[in-house]
């Protein structure tokens, strides 16, 4: 189990995370492989989102360890914190097992890439300029460089890859339009295309479907196949539209209430009596 | 910024930029050297660095820091410092025996340093400060301003910065004007020199607003959750934003110096700070024309329009009731009540002079939002 093949891009090893008394994520293991759409689904409240944040830097998770692409980028140990509190005591220990803890900016440098369920975008620039922030990470150029504006090649390059992306999900005539006046539909497109930009070869998406009606939910799924053939990504998402999950998904893992009650394809899912009960509820009587 | 707007906003507003500096320069040939004009200009100039540096931090980074007069100090003493005649020294430090630096260097070289070392303590100071979230943030600038002023009028480092004593004798803005062999002004450039600086500086800022790294701040002031989902450092972005305006809030103190033609720490108070602070919000917070506009506009006010508030006015032979000195502070607080409760967004709200200029309204969604 512990041995992760030059295939496995994304692969989650026994993550809990705790707030306080609360359990948001209890014992998360799972595996990503390269070209895979895996959706991560689950009631509300099951934890999805946390297993993304914990994935990309925002929560530092209670234990656990998270390959990318066979590295860890995100280790942590059953007494991470309690080590880290009596760090000033027994300081040997503390320097052996403190976290490798990464900041989400250098997660997002190595190649994974995310939206946000509540949509995060940037409210006082237009579409444009969400993509072209993007493409910020990737710079060649240093402040003086930028400020004399000595580095117009890169400019260029990055405003017509920006140019490129917005076109690719279909924004190109919304691009001078600001960010937060664009319909909801257009908003999650305009995340993707933003996460796109920081060219990642992992994609999370968490719930790009809400709020979207029958038709729209449709066309994102065949826009998510698209751009994972397109862009050679691996996509991972966090999705409730199940027609979508079941369309698209190669696999699924379902989460209830921190714990991983099934994973399979999504024949197998459907037919999944312990998730049926999750999902409906089941008789005691 | 957007790929197909039209060069010509651009070319006018440079153009009416122009007209300005060729307006100052005639005006300080034609009119008397000691109009009110002049006074007002100056300051007004060293008053739009200082706003648009602090714009950078408060309005482009969204950090909410009130620690512009501290910087300004560091950059005025360390003007003051390294540009005071050799020959004038025993006298300026009369009670250090001459102060320990017996040096200067040109001009030029000292507002540098000036900057410098301002950026120089925002980097000390933000280590720790820019851990913190706004409020929080606010007051321990606030403190570190504080304690700079104390520290700087501190005896025990009087052969430096003389103490509380004032620095005076370094090179002013009356220094820029010509003169010629036998004293008298020939071309008069003590308005346009200070006009120059700040315009240089000012257009430095926006050069970095509108670079990458300006979006990339602009992106942290937005969401910064978001931003580090990008890749953005915010650590790094943050303190480089801190330090650049720091850098110019130290370049306007070391102006202020020239302004004043005398520099002591006890001047530097968080009063200053908050003239600044409201400078930036009357003219909008996050447009570099908005905060030039109002400096002047405010230092117009306070130190000329507003004047007569402070004296007896007689209309005919009834004796205007009210007007007595203090009376123009009173007025003056209620025009910044009025512009806060109805102007929110301050004068400019977040547009520049081009977005005036052209007439596809950007600013047109964000209303309807």
């Amino acid at each position: 189990m512990s041995e992760t093949k030059s295939s496995q891009v994304l692969k989650l090893e026994n993550i809990t995370m705790q707030f306080g008394g609360v359990v948001a994520i209890n014992n998360l293991s799972l595996e990503v492989n390269q070209g895979e759409i895996v959706a991560l689904i689950g009631p509300n409240g099951a934890g999805k989102t946390t297993a993304f944040n914990c994935i990309t830097g925002v929560y530092e998770p209670t234990n656990g360890i998270v390959y990318f692409n066979g590295k860890p980028i995100v280790v942590n140990h059953p007494q991470g914190k309690m080590i880290k509190q009596y760090g000033g005591i027994n300081g040997d220990m503390y320097v052996k097992q403190s976290p490798v803890a990464h900041t989400p900016d250098r997660i997002t440098h190595m190649g994974i890439a995310r939206t946000f369920q509540n949509i995060r975008l940037f409210k006082s620039q237009t579409a444009f300029e969400n993509v072209l922030i993007g493409t910020h990470l990737r710079r060649t150029s240093n402040i003086f460089t930028a400020t004399f504006h000595l580095n117009m090649k890169e400019e260029k390059a990055n405003r017509e890859k920006a140019r490129n992306l917005l076109e690719i999900v279909g924004l190109s005539d919304e691009a001078d339009e600001l960010a937060t006046s664009l319909p909801y539909g257009k908003q999650r497109r305009l995340e993707i295309a933003r996460a796109l930009a920081t060219d990642p070869s992992l994609l999370l998406l968490d719930e790009p479907a809400a709020g979207m009606n029958p038709q729209e939910t449709d066309e994102l799924g065949e826009f998510i196949v698209d751009i994972k053939n397109r862009f050679n990504l691996t996509v991972f998402m966090i999705e409730h539209h199940m027609n979508l999950v079941m369309d698209i998904s190669d696999r699924i893992y379902v989460l209830d209430f921190g714990k991983q009650i099934a994973e399979g394809t999504p024949e197998e899912i459907q037919k999944n009596p312990v998730v049926i009960a999750a999902y409906l509820g089941v008789d005691d009587e | 910024m957007n790929q197909k707007k039209s060069k010509t906003p651009m070319i006018v507003t440079l153009v009416l930029v122009a007209a300005i500096y060729v307006a100052v320069f005639i005006a300080e040939q034609t009119l008397p050297a000691t109009s009110m004009l002049f006074t007002v200009l100056k300051k007004g100039a060293v008053y739009a660095l200082v706003a648009v540096s602090m714009n950078l931090l408060n309005g482009f980074t969204g950090i909410f820091s009130l620690g512009q007069a501290g910087f300004m100090l560091v950059g005025a003493y360390v003007y003051g410092i390294f540009t005071i005649p050799v020959d004038q020294r025993a006298s300026v430090y009369q009670y250090f025996d001459g102060g320990i630096v017996q040096f200067t260097v040109p001009v030029v070289v000292a507002m540098i340093m000036a900057g410098l070392a301002a950026a120089f303590f925002a980097f000390l100071i933000g280590l720790p400060v820019l851990r913190l979230k706004s409020d929080y943030l606010a007051i321990a600038t606030l403190g570190f301003a504080e304690i700079i002023r104390a520290i700087f009028q501190w005896n025990g480092l009087g052969p430096v910065t003389n103490g509380s004593n004032m620095l005076r004798a370094f090179p002013n803005f009356n220094d820029f004007n010509i003169r010629d062999a036998s004293g008298n002004t020939v071309v008069y450039l003590s308005t346009l020199i200070p006009f120059i600086i700040a315009g240089v500086c000012i257009a430095l800022i926006m050069l970095l607003i509108n670079s990458g790294y300006g979006r990339a701040l602009k992106a942290v002031r937005d969401d910064e959750v978001a931003a580090e989902a990008m890749g953005i450092n915010l650590a790094h972005h943050k303190r480089l934003a801190f330090c650049i305006s720091s850098f110019f809030a130290g370049v306007g103190g070391a102006m202020l110096a020239m302004y004043q033609t005398t520099v002591q720490a006890k001047s530097f108070t968080s009063a200053m700070t908050y003239e600044i602070l409201l400078i930036v919000v009357i003219g909008g917070i996050g447009s570099v024309t908005g905060s030039v506009f109002s400096s002047f506009l405010f230092v117009a006010c306070s130190e000329w329009w507003l004047r007569f508030l402070d004296e007896k006015q007689l209309i005919g032979d009834f004796e205007v009731p009210l007007l007595r000195t203090g009376f123009r502070m009173v007025v003056f607080s209620v025009i910044i009540m009025i512009v806060v409760l109805f102007f929110r967004r301050g004068i400019m709200g977040d547009k520049e002079l081009p977005d005036l200029l052209s007439r596809r309204n950007k600013t047109k969604g964000r209303a309807a939002k």
